[in-house]
């Protein structure tokens, strides 16, 4: 069985249609980047799957494991295994971040029959995993990403992936915005939390990302369809000859 | 999500019954007749009539106020029932005479009355329309010599303290719904700490108003005398009726040298319907008066009842070094309105003042924050710090802010902050693709917000005021 399978997506924002018939196919233990020009569909497609309310499914339909997604609340997305990391992380002012990971933790532990974790006991797992990313665990503390910077609340959103240890993570332009350096520590904390369980998709503008996280499928976005898949070297191709022969070929 | 969410928010009422039990009113309507009744009723003497009638005769040449952010009809004092009580009225020996109907109205409220059932360790006076019904474990706190029973009682039993501090902190003539309360008031409760004594127990009132038509006017009068301290909590609800009640409350708060006071409210009155039927009108007058050196009033409260809330718990910082603080959370949502916020006058030398208020609007409802900070000309050295943040859910409801700050001497420190946030659907979505539901998220949203406030207030009120927001706001964000 297939880990996600997408078919035929088609989906609408304030009434514009922007996904116009989406195919993906994803197994487990592989790595995907989907590209694209801005406004081709990529970020569409992530908040689609992770069901942001802004967004109405008009076609198609995802299978999850199997089960229809879109039968499923945003939380029960998430519950199931399904995790985004978002382009513009938001501010919650108040709530600390470690209250914040331990919550989002112990619900998801709670839907699997897992075990919920005490305050202590969950320190120390935040603590050993929070090395994946190289934060100071002083940010545990702090309102969740309140007064983050831009690269900080990206290594934020990879450390929830690393407690979380989803099925599926989307991440959604993760490297936007980082420094040569951040990028270098959001990436390695990805791969290291790569395995044959789960699968990965980035949503990119930009080859270099995938320098760092070697992907095993390239997909090229263009109004609202994937109009193109290949290997890694499709994003070398993409780099050195830009979109539009993909687009003339589309 | 967001009309998941409005459901959520817009949780029905759980405190609305009514208690079918006979009740002995005064006939409706106000004047010296009426109330020379409700002296007499109460048996009072003749200094006590005396302070009603000059508040009246005084109360009839002051207008209703109308600077305060909120709007209402006029109200008809005329057709107000100044005094209900529960039949039949006769001296209670022990709780077991109490009406057994009373007693499964507080059981369904939370508040059991049988002594070996209260939460562990406060006594409570429960106050149910005019009058008190019972007052737990005060042998035991007698014993200590502190006092803690109804007003009532108190007048009977211990005329010169009431005599000497009634209306020492709120005048009668301060404004005119204290005007009104002190020629009406029916009941309220009484609490004495004298002299070193540190209360061992947090003293509780709870309100109950049941009687379709009928105000409440109570009146609290807490005293600590030098070097005392005490904890004081108060709740209050009332069922819900389609007409708007009156609640014109008024608390005073004395201490004297080296004594601290904390006082903590938990305010959840019938707030009216949806569409704003119905719903109590809460216009209460709470000061506290730092009389002696290095004393402290300290006011914490929870706002998320009533159709309209206009209060000021306010600290009259006389001695010097006395210290004045007020924590506050006021919540509205449908058509709620609230003006809130605190006075805190400076009058000693060194005297310090904190004030952090969190305002939470949802639904088409007004909230806010109005305060005054003065600093006197002899105020040498006194120092404020204000903090007011509101919170904004759904987009048809509004907050404001009225800081008002006079500094009559030149080295006062005053500080104010303030910040308006709102909680939007990213936010939502945030807490949902990491599997939290709505509603846990919006509880560690606002919780989140209003984290500074709930850390003052006791244990068991804080999980209470935790639950009574997360209910009160299911479903709001949009």
């Amino acid at each position: 069985m297939k880990l996600l399978q997408v078919k035929g997506l088609k989906a609408s924002v304030d009434g514009v249609q922007i996904l116009k018939g989406v195919d993906l196919e994803i197994g487990y233990g592989e790595v995907h980047a989907i590209m694209g020009l801005n406004g081709s569909g990529k970020s569409t497609l992530s908040k689609v799957l992770a069901g942001h309310p802004a967004y109405t499914v008009t076609g198609g339909e995802v299978l999850f494991e199997g089960k229809n997604l879109f039968e499923l609340a945003p939380e029960e997305r998430a519950r199931a295994g399904l995790f985004l990391a978002f382009q513009y992380p938001v501010e919650v002012p108040g709530v600390s971040n470690s209250a914040f990971l331990r919550l989002a933790y112990n619900t998801q532990q709670a839907s699997k029959g897992g075990e919920e974790l005490d305050p202590l006991e969950f320190d120390d797992l935040v603590r050993e995993r929070i090395k994946v990313v190289e934060m100071d665990p002083a940010f545990l503390d702090r309102s969740v990403n309140e007064g983050f910077s831009g690269g900080e609340k990206k290594r934020n959103e990879i450390l929830q992936m690393a407690i979380l240890s989803p099925k599926l993570a989307i991440l959604d332009e993760t490297d936007s915005g980082l420094d040569i350096d951040a990028l270098r520590i959001v990436a390695n904390g990805v791969n290291s939390l790569r395995s044959e369980h789960n699968a990965i998709v980035m949503v990119t503008h930009y080859q270099r990302l995938l320098n760092y996280i070697v992907p095993d499928f390239v997909h090229v976005m263009h109004a609202g369809r994937i109009v193109k898949t290949g290997g890694k070297e499709l994003a070398l191709e993409l780099e050195e000859r830009g979109y539009d022969w993909v687009r003339a070929a589309a | 999500m967001s009309s998941t969410l409005q459901q959520l928010v817009n949780q029905p009422y759980r405190h609305g019954f009514v208690t079918d039990i006979e009740t002995e009113v005064v006939p409706k309507g106000l004047s010296e007749e009426v109330i020379r009744l409700i002296s007499k009723k109460k048996e009072e003497p003749e200094w006590l009539l005396e302070f009603r009638l000059s508040a009246y005769r005084h109360w009839l040449t002051l207008e209703a106020p109308d600077w305060a952010a909120v709007s209402h009809p006029p109200i008809d004092f005329q057709e107000i029932i100044y005094f209900a009580q529960p039949k039949p009225k006769k001296q209670l020996a022990s709780l077991d005479e109490v009406d057994p109907e009373l007693l499964r109205t507080f059981e369904k409220l939370g508040v059991p009355l049988h002594e070996q059932k209260i939460m562990a360790g406060v006594a409570v006076d429960v106050i149910f329309d005019s009058v008190s019904v019972t007052t737990t474990y005060k042998a035991k706190l007698a014993e200590i010599g502190i006092i803690f029973c109804s007003l009532s009682e108190a007048v009977k039993e211990h005329p010169e303290l009431v005599r000497q501090y009634l209306g020492s902190v709120v005048p009668p003539s301060d404004n005119f719904y204290a005007a009104l309360n002190s020629a009406v008031f029916t009941e309220g409760s009484f609490c004495f700490i004298p002299k070193g004594v540190k209360c061992p127990m947090d003293l509780s009132t709870y309100f109950r108003i049941n009687t379709e038509g009928s105000g409440q006017f109570e009146r609290t009068l807490i005293v600590a005398e030098e070097g005392a301290s005490v904890s004081y909590l108060e709740g209050c609800t009332a069922p819900q009726f389609d007409t708007n009640q009156l609640h014109a409350a008024v608390v005073e708060l004395v201490a004297l040298d080296n004594a601290e006071i904390k006082y903590s409210t938990v305010q959840n009155w019938y707030a009216g319907d949806e569409s704003g039927v119905g719903g109590i009108y809460n216009f209460v007058t709470k000061r506290g008066l730092c009389r002696g050196v290095n004393s402290k009033i300290s006011w914490t409260q929870v706002e998320t009842g009533s159709a309209i809330t206009w209060k000021y718990p306010s600290c009259v910082l006389l001695g010097d070094g006395s210290v004045g603080e007020f924590y506050s959370v006021a919540l509205t949502n449908h058509m709620q309105q609230a003006d809130t916020g605190t006075k805190m006058v400076h009058v000693g030398r060194n005297t310090r003042s904190t004030i952090v208020s969190k305002g939470i609007s949802a639904g088409r409802s007004s909230n806010s924050y109005r305060g005054l900070v003065k600093i006197g000309p002899k105020a040498m050295g006194a120092r404020n710090y204000s903090q007011c943040d509101s919170m904004l859910i759904g987009d048809q409801c509004s907050a404001n802010t009225y800081p008002t700050v006079e500094v009559q001497n030149e080295n006062g420190v005053v500080e104010h902050e303030a910040s308006t946030s709102r909680i939007g659907e990213d936010q939502m979505f945030l807490f949902a693709s990491r599997g939290i539901g709505q509603e846990e998220a919006v509880s560690m949203i606002i919780n989140g917000f209003c984290r500074d406030v709930f850390m003052h207030l006791p244990l068991e009120f804080a999980v209470e005021a935790t639950k009574l927001l997360g209910l009160k706001l299911e479903g709001s964000v949009g």
